[in-house]
């Protein structure tokens, strides 16, 4: 038996008027770990980071982090318990600057990562007195990134953080992301589309299908699992 | 057409008359860009707020209080009622139409309009500001310290606003809750009470406009009526969501106005408002985002 998971999500199911975006889903990510949540389109992946951090209310079940149930916290002290994260289309604060931004991300600041050394970290220093809507895409998601990072997280989400990278780009965030784990000493999630990335990063993997989970385990086991193949390459004919 | 002969010292003077009503307009306009900018409400109420502040500072005075030691105590006054509104009217249309806001800005303006006929009655007051109204000899011409003094106190609360919004944690996050709000609250911003402060500090910039007008205009139930129109215009002007465009807008509003009033004969001195209006129109057609304004541009 393992100790007690950073998070836990707990049989949790939530609805959109008559479609079922997560069916009792449950899914655990262990301090230190970097774990990958995966699935076809619409398999609730999104839902998933919506109700761990608190933008979104589940219809049953429960979300603990470090033990402690979340549902009682609000999304606006969501970022104090330790929990950060990064958006599909990033969402940063058009009509701020890039440092600005990444100083916002510092709001609710527990740890020890100044703005400026975040900044320098995640590479951005050339263009922090830009406004952030004019910066392209790769770099606006290194200022989301920071922006994360500067709260000090202990667990950060990053919906698709190679989305819309190429493949260059992707190979540096797999290096990066191994890097940042150590360096900052952070548990990772991450829903990403690119396998590649996910398959050579993560330590496990949940696979999601219909807001259902239907598969567990390392990446080797999930890529040989018969329902993961099922769901992503259709019934074989 | 009557012929006005023209000296420099007197235009001069218009000038400064100008720019003071001009600071005016521009402090109700920077109250109503504040609201804009963080809530997106248009606040029709605006005008009567600030009466209503005005009035408040008259009754001090009236219990023996001088201008400048009731001037804080308002504000804060000001302060408080702003988050109270924001906290109970308008909280419940925080994100329904901006028209449902709007309208409910009407209504207040309507009940705090009543409310000081039933305190305070509806006849005018004499006002009595923080300014001397004597006149300095500045090279031939005599210039009022009350309008110096009008200008000043808005260059003074435009660079205590810059500072604030620029380089305070609250500042930032305020700006932060009006681009993003649910990016804001993922980083620990209570995005509500950002909405509210915004609401308390347009409070505070509008009662300001109220004492520094009302010892002009006589201090009565609709004293802000005519110039919150004014104040709307100079916003527009300076396009809608810029500060820095609400006050170069007042500013500029006002010296035309008084300008046109003064030199123009007989159209300036009836016309002066609707002629101003057609000039702004004029702009708004050739920059539809006003003189500082963004266009929005939608990402499609």
């Amino acid at each position: 038996m393992r100790a007690v998971p950073l998070l836990e999500v707990d049989d949790v199911s939530k609805r959109f008027g008559g479609i079922v975006a997560l069916d009792g889903i449950s899914l655990d990510v262990g301090a230190g770990e970097i774990v990958g949540l995966i699935g076809p389109n619409g398999a609730g992946k999104t839902t998933a980071f919506n109700v761990i951090t608190r933008l979104s209310a589940p219809d049953s079940g429960d979300v603990r982090f470090d033990g402690e149930s979340l549902l009682r916290t609000r999304p606006n002290a969501v970022v104090r318990r330790g929990i950060a994260r990064t958006f599909q289309n990033v969402e940063l604060f058009r009509g701020l600057t890039v440092a600005e931004n990444v100083r916002v991300g510092a709001h609710a600041r527990r740890g020890e990562h100044s703005v400026d050394d975040v900044i320098y970290y995640v590479g951005i220093s050339s263009v922090r007195h830009r406004l952030a809507d004019g910066l392209p895409y790769g770099t606006q998601k290194r200022v989301e990134l920071a922006r994360a990072l500067a709260s000090s997280p202990r667990l950060i989400l990053l919906d698709e953080p190679a989305g819309g990278l190429n493949h260059e780009e992707v190979e540096d965030l797999g290096a990066f992301l191994r890097r940042f784990r150590t360096d900052f000493d952070v548990t990772i999630l991450l829903v990403e589309h690119h396998m590649g990335l996910v398959m050579g990063l993560a330590d496990r993997v949940h696979v999601l299908d219909f807001g259902r989970k239907i598969a567990e385990g390392t990446p080797r086991e999930v890529q040989a699992d018969p329902a993961v193949i099922q769901a992503y390459l259709g019934t074989a004919a | 057409m009557i012929v006005v002969a023209f000296t420099w010292a007197e235009f001069a003077e218009q000038v400064a008359a100008g720019l003071a009503s001009g600071a005016v307009y521009a402090s109700l306009a920077l109250a109503l860009v504040l609201i804009f900018r963080t809530t997106g409400a248009i606040n029709f109420a605006q005008g009567e707020m600030a009466t209503f502040t005005t009035f408040i500072a008259w009754s001090l005075m009236n219990h023996g209080l001088g201008f400048w030691a009731a001037f804080p105590i308002v504000l804060v006054i000001a302060f408080v009622g702003g988050i109270g509104i924001e906290r109970t009217l308008m909280r419940p249309f925080e994100r329904g139409p901006v028209v449902s806001a709007a309208i409910v800005t009407l209504g207040l303006a309507l009940v705090l309009n009543g409310l000081m006929s039933v305190i305070w009655g509806g006849a005018d007051r004499t006002f009595n500001g923080g300014f001397s109204t004597r006149t300095v000899k500045i090279a031939g011409a005599h210039i009022s310290i009350q309008y110096i003094g009008m200008v000043a106190v808005l260059f003074v609360l435009v660079a205590l606003l810059a500072v604030f919004f620029r380089f305070t944690k609250v500042g930032l996050a305020l700006r932060a809750a009006s681009l993003n709000p649910d990016s804001s609250r993922l980083v620990g911003i209570r995005v509500g009470w950002m909405f509210a402060l915004g609401w308390g500090l347009a409070a505070v910039v509008g009662a300001i406009a109220g004492l520094m007008i009302a010892p002009i205009e006589s201090l009565g139930p609709d004293m802000m009526q005519v110039i919150l129109l004014y104040a709307f215009a100079a916003a527009v002007l300076g396009g809608l969501d810029s500060p820095v465009g609400a006050v170069v807008g007042g500013l500029l509003l006002g010296l035309v106005i008084t300008l046109l009033g003064r030199y123009v004969g007989y159209v300036g001195q009836t016309l002066k408002l609707p002629v101003a209006l057609l000039l702004i129109l004029a702009l708004l057609v050739v920059r539809p985002g006003g003189l500082f304004g963004r266009v929005a541009a939608r990402r499609v």
